[in-house]
């Protein structure tokens, strides 16, 4: 990649304008998250960069959008809301996604390839027409059987049980995947060994595979949380206004009348997924030096 | 040759075919508890939805009576259904008007026939106040009997009274369910409707032998055709019960046509009137645009991923972070970042001002329009480009680009001739994947595509939240579905759906 002392000039330009070009992308890529921040600390409801904050005089900066999202009721429910739900629909996913993916990686599964489709289907169907299917089924939701259908006698739209299903549907593809992927180098022989020396399958499994797959099912679990955490569209569908979560509520926001709040919000979601990045990066250099891919 | 035998005396063979039918079985009741859970809570929902794009029963379950008899019409004739017609509709309609299903009948034809909501609404108010209590007058003066709810009851409970008025029983047990139903009342208590003297006067009419014999000769028999044609005119406008007529089967293929700008009429199908044509475009639109924003991501995800392929190990490592955290930055977020750096007084436009680029008076419209989307879903799309892209790279082994090299091929047609061919199955796979996210997006057209940059999915969610018109939005919805599995089905195929790597 380096540039070697040979070469000619034209080789040169085109090695500094790629490494702009590239400069300027990575800059489109995270200049618009990097923005919000300053802009959160506006002093005025403005959305973009005061005299004052340019000239870095601490009157042009605040703290009262946070004070406000942190002492408004509408906020305070929204954030209420997506810590209950998103927990309740991760753990869902991740209970029901590892003990199927550890099914799905042994030899000899019928329709594998099929079973696996339907499983990973929740996260290629586009979000809105999740939506629409759910807002339909979930209101009058039914049994079909041959005979005809049996209609349940309640309805999930509108519920706090509603949305938490629904999210962890949309959760466990991730499960899935990363649950598997990290199956693949499993080495079986210990199972095996396990079991030669007398522990039982539930022994096996909580103390010789799941220290093992634990990273994969971590990172499968931050997947199906945040996938949870930052949903919007099921939830507007199917649920209602006692269910309305943080992005629920900034999107009413952005749609109606757009509040500097949002910019606080989105400056404080911004450390989560730094925070999210950073337990997903440790877990994937853990579990490389557990497979020995790469020197401690 | 001898059979090999286990330890526990079986043939070996089937010892072995045992334990691999148990294994199976472990290894599909480990799955089962999650195929169960998506079934149900996912792949149901979908079904159901496919199946409601089709399903039409409200008609025939709104107007049953009036279903059947228009069998009996010519809907080619240009005359308004015969007297028989406006009697079923009579009695179903005024049944209708109890259980409130009327309305919600003329707002489901009124997608087709627009006039129809109102003429439903209007008729079911006055429904109750046809000229037809003549006959319950006739009726009940000629003996008291008639007006006795009891002895009604008792009528309606013998089969010999029930064969001899066919019309009447039917009727009346179905005033009888709605009075339990909608009134909460026992119908042996409650006078019934004057619909249900109704079809016992045409009953008698029919040459019908009466419980109690009732002279009907001096009644003038009420027109319910007049009835209905005074309420509105358009009830003898043949166009409506064309309509009706057409959308009476329990299952319809009207909202597939309203999709492509089509629509039923006596005729067969044909396109719509020319300003109700938009799907057909808002369809192209969205391929259009979704190609754009997938053009867009390979043109600016190439080169990072050739980068990041290419850079050792440790600098590799800190660039990904800059494709990472946009890819695990919560998409309201960046959304709402474009729309506060896209407005017209926004952190975009005050740059460009302030550089001098653009005047103060003329700034650029970047928001509520096409380039607003593809800009934002441009950037948020971006990382599901670079990272496929990323991993098919660096399985190319750099040195095939130093032996192009030192066998005389300058640095373009290297790349070009050699290294790009390897990158293509990452640039299909990036694609697709990139195509598929952008095609269904709702939420960043939705609050930055204004009128002009929105997708299909906006309008299926403005048919479920505001027209209401949940059929039309299912069927938009499987169109959608389905382009969307035909993706996912050569996905599947090119790169293999176990294959999908989720943060590098």
């Amino acid at each position: 990649m380096a540039l070697p002392a040979y070469a000619s000039t034209g080789q040169r330009v085109w090695h500094y304008s790629f490494r702009i070009i590239c400069g300027l992308i990575f800059f489109f890529l995270i200049a618009p998250i990097l923005v919000i921040i300053p802009l959160s600390f506006n002093a005025q409801d403005f959305f973009t960069f005061t005299p004052e904050m340019l000239a870095l005089q601490p009157e042009g900066y605040s703290t009262k959008h946070y004070e406000d999202f942190f002492t408004n009721t509408d906020w305070q429910l929204a954030l209420r809301n997506s810590l209950k739900i998103a927990p309740v629909a991760t753990v869902l996913s991740v209970v029901l996604g590892t003990l199927a993916a550890i099914g799905l990686s042994q030899s000899h599964v019928p329709f594998r390839r099929a079973i696996m489709a339907i499983l990973i289907s929740p996260m290629i169907v586009p979000l809105i027409i999740s939506a629409t299917g759910m807002y339909f089924f979930y209101s009058n939701p039914y049994i079909p059987t041959p005979f005809g259908k049996i209609e349940l006698p309640f309805t999930l739209t509108g519920t706090y049980w509603g949305v938490v299903l629904a999210h962890a549907a949309l959760g466990i593809p991730f499960v899935i995947i990363t649950v598997t992927a990290t199956l693949v180098g499993f080495d079986q022989s210990l199972t095996r060994a396990a079991a030669n020396m007398g522990a039982g399958p539930v022994t096996t499994f909580f103390k010789v595979q799941m220290p093992l797959i634990l990273p994969g099912v971590v990172s499968g679990g931050l997947f199906a949380f945040i996938t949870s955490f930052d949903e919007v569209v099921v939830v507007l569908f199917v649920g209602s206004a006692g269910q309305k979560t943080l992005p629920w509520q900034m999107f009413t926001g952005l749609r109606e009348q757009i509040s500097p709040t949002i910019l606080a919000v989105a400056t404080i979601l911004i450390g989560i997924s730094v925070l999210l990045l950073f337990v997903l990066e440790m877990l994937r250099r853990r579990s490389e030096r557990l497979r020995g891919l790469s020197p401690a | 040759m001898t059979e090999v035998i286990a330890a526990d005396g079986r043939p070996l063979k089937a010892s072995l075919n045992r334990a691999l039918r148990r294994q199976k079985l472990r290894a599909l009741a480990l799955i089962a508890p999650l195929l169960i859970f998506i079934m149900l809570s996912f792949v149901m929902p979908i079904a159901d939805m496919l199946f409601r794009s089709v399903e039409n029963q409200i008609v025939s379950e709104t107007l049953p009576r009036t279903v059947q008899a228009l069998g009996g019409w010519d809907s080619d004739s240009d005359a308004a259904p015969g007297e028989d017609v406006f009697d079923a509709l009579y009695t179903d309609l005024a049944l209708a008007s109890e259980y409130k299903t009327h309305t919600r009948l003329g707002s489901r034809l009124n997608y087709e026939f627009s006039g129809i909501s109102s003429l439903f609404r209007k008729s079911g108010r006055r429904v109750g106040r046809f000229e037809t209590d003549v006959y319950t007058d006739t009726f009940q003066d000629a003996d008291p009997a008639y007006a006795d709810p009891q002895q009604w009851a008792d009528w309606m409970a013998d089969d010999a009274v029930r064969a001899a008025l066919p019309v009447t029983a039917t009727t009346y047990d179905d005033w009888a369910t709605m009075i339990i139903e909608v009134e909460g009342d026992v119908p042996a208590e409650e006078e019934p409707a004057d619909f249900v003297y109704t079809a016992l006067y045409n009953d008698a009419v029919a040459g019908a032998m009466l419980p109690i014999a009732v002279d009907l000769a001096d009644v003038t028999p009420v027109s319910i055709q007049a009835q209905f044609a005074d309420i509105d005119e358009d009830w003898l406008d043949p166009d409506v019960w064309q309509t009706i007529k057409l959308y009476a089967p329990a299952y319809t293929s009207g909202y597939f046509l309203t999709s492509v700008d089509l629509m039923k009429s006596p005729d067969g199908v044909e396109a719509r009137p020319d300003d109700e044509q938009i799907y057909v475009t808002l369809f192209i639109r969205t391929m259009i645009m979704s190609l754009s924003i997938m053009g867009m991501c390979v043109l600016l995800g190439y080169p990072i991923a050739w980068l990041l392929a290419n850079l050792p190990d440790r600098k590799a490592n800190l660039l990904m972070i800059l494709v990472l955290l946009p890819f695990w930055t919560s998409l309201l977020v960046r959304t709402s970042a474009w729309k506060v750096l896209l407005q017209q007084q926004g952190v975009i436009n005050d740059t460009l001002v302030w550089i001098g680029l653009v005047a103060d008076d003329s700034r650029l419209q970047l928001i509520n329009n096409q380039t607003g989307t593809i800009i934002a879903m441009t950037h948020i799309l971006l990382p599901f480009m670079i990272l496929p892209l990323y991993s098919v790279m660096k399985t190319i082994p750099p040195s095939y680009l130093r032996a192009a090299k030192s066998l005389g091929a300058n640095d373009w047609t290297a790349f070009w001739r050699v290294y790009f061919p390897q990158s293509v199955p990452g640039i299909g796979a990036g694609c697709i994947l990139v195509f598929i996210l952008a095609i269904g997006y709702y939420i960043t057209p939705e609050l930055v595509g204004g009128t002009k940059g929105v997708f299909i999915s906006n309008r299926i969610a403005y048919h479920i939240s505001s027209s209401l018109n949940w059929g039309l939005a299912a069927a938009l919805g499987s169109i959608l579905l389905a382009v969307v599995l035909i993706l996912y089905w050569v996905y599947d195929k090119i790169v293999g759906i176990d294959n999908v790597k989720l943060g590098g």
